[in-house]
């Protein structure tokens, strides 16, 4: 009879929750889910070998077991750190974890170009959800911003090396989803940078994955560069019988109308891809009727095309009334009555798909 | 391409280690190649290398461009790679490295027109005690004073001559 | 005259080779050692000298040796860690250069108390002129029969092999060195697994410094328990500190652990006190990334007692006021020396040294190099001073190696003890760039607390 394998009861923020040995404190606080999991900017549970090195991930370990219950005298990285029997751990209970967290998210912004509103990452990018819940709201770099010169690696994918963030998922995904790995880690320090060395293309028909586990714009899909905001996209599960053994064929199409804007893998509530898709579904597969749809696609993530709803939302305060206390502004001018656009009446969020002039004409 | 002397070296240095861990001949393997082609590594020496490991060039390039005493530009015949660190600096290391400047009127990481210097600013060599001190070829310099390096520069055209 | 076990027969000519050495009892405790003891008896040995790693770190050897994995049918390695790198730090080649022998013999024993039949020496890429005297050393010893095959007829083998790295200070750290040899960059790998159950192509692994394993020779010649007579409580032996900075004798001396840092820099017999007739201003006892003393906190404590040149003594007083021994790379400045413009330097060697793989380290060195660079270029602002501070903080205990906190360790010493001298650069820019803030107050006698009242 098979020995039942012993559970290692953790617990994280005063949560108690039994892993199996082994696992380590950031998956089992994914266990646990919620606001006490750590954020993860470089480790990755596809990739062997990752995490470690961003540093947002650490937190206090200050019970380290039950045979050995003294602390950790420093904080650790919770991706690469294996639980322990009657560990306790402390992420948003520790203030130290929090003020260190919010250093390293300062360190990584120390060198970022901040240029969000030109890169197509923004939206669902990782750094600026980070920025956003740990981050302060200055910086205190007064020095010049290291820069990169954009390269194309291939025709279907650039590197905005300015805005990496090093997090060496990239190399890890060639290294183990490609035969030959023709980019890497190149110089040192804060010189390092991801690149091919003798410019060259990554010709391989995985390589494409590189996009979507990159947690920043550096990697970024040139199909689909420019074309479209994500949040203005409207993201559906589809499936297609895809020839290549490794690739799963299923996908999430960003679609506007019929049109499809681009194709990524599926992806969980922890931005990591549920499987790995080949670089013919992601990059030639642009047309509908190329897939099989098979609904729309719920994003868990606390992004920004996560809250393309905007039904039950606070309004914010009127300050207006509040400057004249209480009393209603009189207006001069109430902009719907001569507008033909902004109606009141119409409510954005009931309308299917993005706004078009035909909503709004409507009687 | 190696000599026959060369890679006799080189199956010896493979030699040095288990059986299917030849990567590890990388660094000597570099250092080696350095020395034979003209003092630095172009991309062409780096593919070599990696041919001879059975191993990806990017492999190499990520080893090249990680430790600094690759050169990945060509150099001057001479490098004078000049200790900036503190201990160093205690004793005016800063003198010595512009002493050198003005006397073959480069900067530093440039080569003279002749192609005979580069100068180089360098971390802590491990001369400490002997400092200010400069890295030339494989040996040491120590216990520089401007007459010091008047000479090692003369030393050096000759050689070149 | 302190007593020596290390440098005790450097001044016999021609040291340096197997003859000489084996006449003066060269390879004496390895004769003892594989010959008539088991490995178990040696690392016993080592256990009661109270060995301390001599890296800096200043973990027990004994108990580092203890740990390694010894799984069935997977051979085990050592790694002589001699990537000597640290700034002030240059006791290692002194060593190597001078009697190889005493490391490949202190290999030799070691190798077989870990049942290692593989040894790396990883010596610094610059000390280029080295590997050929070691490689020397290494064929004199197989000619001899104790390398290679069936050493001096023990059945025990060992091949004893140099590597070269290429310029970069992090393959000091043990995974990093471990990486380099590997052939990849050195990253330092995330810890655990340590290296003692996976470390060189994934076996079991330990990474010594060149003088601890050296030390293991006078270990088995004299007997691990008068060894530990060496030297004060922990802190047992001697140790090899390598002088440089302002002093009139610089250079690489064998202490016993017994005797106080005035007397090391004031005695003829060492330092020889501070060149051309200045008065000390500041030490930084153990390496680079130690804290930096000022003169009334290195010669006495801030209990008012002489400090002593030990693990314990330097340390006196936590980073509040004392400092580490660290790997013995004493750098003495005098009273003309700036701190503002040592710890820049020492910020930028950290800056350029930086490996590059955790966001704290990479992006916070550079940070502080530049933070740096305005105050000593007279472009400082009094709220630099605040934020190199908070810097520091935030990349100390947050990095995946040691680098990170060698490179804060500096910034805050230099802050904590001289934040007047700081001030002084900020206020008088312009003055800052033609004189130095001298010595001020840094050697007045400090006023001694009171005991608290019981």
């Amino acid at each position: 009879m098979a020995e039942e394998k012993k559970l290692f009861k953790v617990k994280i923020d005063n949560i108690s929750v039994e892993v199996e040995p082994g696992t380590s404190i950031l998956n089992a606080a994914r266990r646990i889910g919620g606001d006490i999991v750590p954020p993860a900017m470089c480790y990755y549970s596809k990739l062997q070998g990752s995490g470690g090195k961003c540093r947002t991930c650490l937190v206090k370990v200050t019970k380290g077991s039950e045979a050995d219950p003294r602390p950790m005298p420093k904080l650790v990285a919770s991706c690469r750190t294996n639980v322990m029997d009657g560990m306790e751990v402390a992420n948003i209970t520790s203030p130290e974890v929090q003020e260190a967290r919010k250093g390293v998210v300062e360190f990584l912004l120390l060198n970022h170009p901040l240029d969000c509103p030109v890169c197509d990452q923004a939206g669902e990018c990782h750094l600026q959800d980070l920025s956003y819940e740990h981050g302060a709201d200055t910086t205190r770099y007064e020095f010049k911003r290291r820069t990169f010169d954009r390269i194309d690696i291939g025709d279907k994918i650039q590197l905005h090396m300015t805005r990496c963030i090093l997090c060496y998922r990239c190399v890890f995904t060639a290294d183990q989803m490609t035969e030959k790995r023709e980019h890497g880690v190149l110089g040192r320090g804060e010189a390092a940078e991801i690149g091919t060395y003798i410019q060259q293309s990554l010709d391989n028909n995985f390589i494409g994955n590189v996009i979507d586990v990159c947690p920043v714009g550096a990697l970024t899909d040139k199909t689909f560069r420019f074309k479209n905001r994500v949040w203005f996209l409207k993201p559906v599960d589809a499936h297609r019988d895809c020839h290549d053994p490794k690739c799963c064929g299923k996908t999430v199409l960003w679609m506007r109308g019929d049109e499809v804007f681009r194709v990524t893998a599926r992806k969980d509530k922890y931005g990591e891809v549920e499987e790995w898709i080949c670089d013919t579904c992601r990059f030639d597969k642009k047309d509908v009727k190329d897939w099989t749809i098979e609904g729309p696609r719920k994003i868990e993530r606390q992004s920004v095309i996560s809250q393309g709803h905007y039904v039950g939302v606070h309004k914010p305060k009127d300050t207006l009334v509040e400057v004249l206390e209480g009393r209603q502004p009189k207006l001069l001018l109430d902009i719907h009555d001569i507008s033909e656009v902004n109606r009141p009446e119409i409510d954005l969020s009931q309308i299917d798909g993005p706004a078009h002039s035909d909503d709004f004409n409507k009687k | 391409m190696f000599s026959e002397e060369k890679l006799n070296k080189v199956k010896e240095i493979i030699a040095r280690y288990p059986a299917g861990k030849q990567k590890s001949a990388l660094i000597p393997l570099l250092h080696l190649a350095q020395e034979e082609f003209g003092g630095w590594l172009s991309a062409e020496t780096m593919d070599y290398v990696a041919s001879l490991l059975q191993i990806k060039p990017i492999e190499v390039y990520e080893v090249a461009t990680f430790y600094s005493m690759f050169n990945l530009k060509p150099v001057g015949k001479y490098v004078f790679e000049v200790c900036q660190t503190g201990p160093c600096m205690l004793r005016g290391s800063d003198n010595i490295i512009d002493y050198i400047k003005k006397k073959l009127d480069i900067g530093v990481g440039e080569t003279t027109n002749d192609g005979l210097f580069t100068l180089k600013t360098v971390e802590c060599l491990g001369a400490c005690g002997y400092a200010p001190m400069m890295q030339l070829g494989k040996h040491f310099r120590e216990h520089l004073t401007p007459e010091k390096v008047d000479a090692i520069i003369e030393e050096c055209r000759v050689k070149a001559n | 005259m302190g007593r020596k076990l290390l440098f005790d027969k450097a001044h016999i000519e021609g040291i340096r080779y197997y003859d000489v050495y084996r006449a003066n009892g060269g390879y004496g405790s390895a004769e003892k050692a594989l010959k008539s003891m088991k490995p178990e008896e040696v690392l016993e040995e080592v256990k009661k000298s109270g060995l301390r790693g001599r890296g800096g770190a200043g973990f027990p050897t004994g108990m580092k040796w203890s740990f390694i994995a010894k799984p069935e049918g997977v051979p085990r390695y050592l790694v002589c860690n001699a990537d000597e790198s640290e700034p002030g730090t240059f006791k290692d080649r002194y060593l190597m250069e001078f009697i190889p022998h005493l490391l490949i013999e202190g290999l030799l024993i070691s190798s077989y108390t870990l049942g290692c039949n593989s040894c790396y020496i990883y010596i610094r890429g610059e000390y280029a002129w080295i590997p050929e005297i070691l490689e020397q050393a290494i064929a004199e010893a197989k000619k001899n029969g104790w390398l290679g095959k069936n050493i001096q007829g023990t059945g025990f083998d060992l091949e004893i092999y140099v590597q070269r790295g290429a310029g970069a200070y992090i393959c000091g750290e043990e995974t990093a060195l471990i990486e380099s040899l590997e052939g990849k960059r050195g990253n330092p790998r995330i810890k655990p697994p340590f290296p003692a159950v996976k470390g060189l192509w994934d076996c079991p692994t330990v990474v010594n410094n060149v003088e601890t394993l050296a030390a293991v020779v006078p270990i088995l010649r004299i007997g691990g328990d008068e060894y530990a007579k060496y030297g004060i409580g922990k802190s047992t032996g001697t140790k090899l500190i390598s002088a440089c900075g302002n002093i009139n004798k610089p250079g690489v001396y064998e202490i016993e652990m017994n005797i106080s840092v005035e007397e090391f820099i004031y005695s003829d017999e060492y330092c020889g006190g501070i060149a051309n007739g200045k008065r000390l201003k500041a030490c930084i006892p153990g390496g680079s990334s130690v804290p930096i003393l000022p003169a009334n906190l290195l010669l006495k404590t801030a209990k008012g007692e002489q400090r002593m040149m030990t693990y314990e003594g330097l340390a006196d007083g936590g980073f509040a006021t004392g400092t580490m021994l660290g790997s013995g790379g004493f750098i003495v400045l005098d009273e003309d020396q700036c701190i503002v413009k040592n710890t820049l330097t020492f910020a930028r060697f950290y800056h350029h040294e930086s490996c590059g793989q955790c966001s704290p380290c990479r992006e916070g060195t550079g940070w502080m190099k530049r933070v740096l660079q305005n105050i000593e270029n007279g472009k400082g602002k009094m709220s630099d001073i605040d934020l190199l501070w908070d810097i520091q903080r935030k990349i100390e205990g947050n990095t995946i190696c040691p680098l990170g906190d060698a490179a804060a360790w500096p910034v805050a010493a230099a802050i904590r003890h001289f934040r007047d001298e700081f001030e002084w650069h900020v206020l008088h820019p312009e003055e800052a760039t033609k004189r130095n803030f001298g010595l001020a107050h840094y050697a007045d006698p400090l006023e001694i607390a009171a005991p608290a009242a019981v």
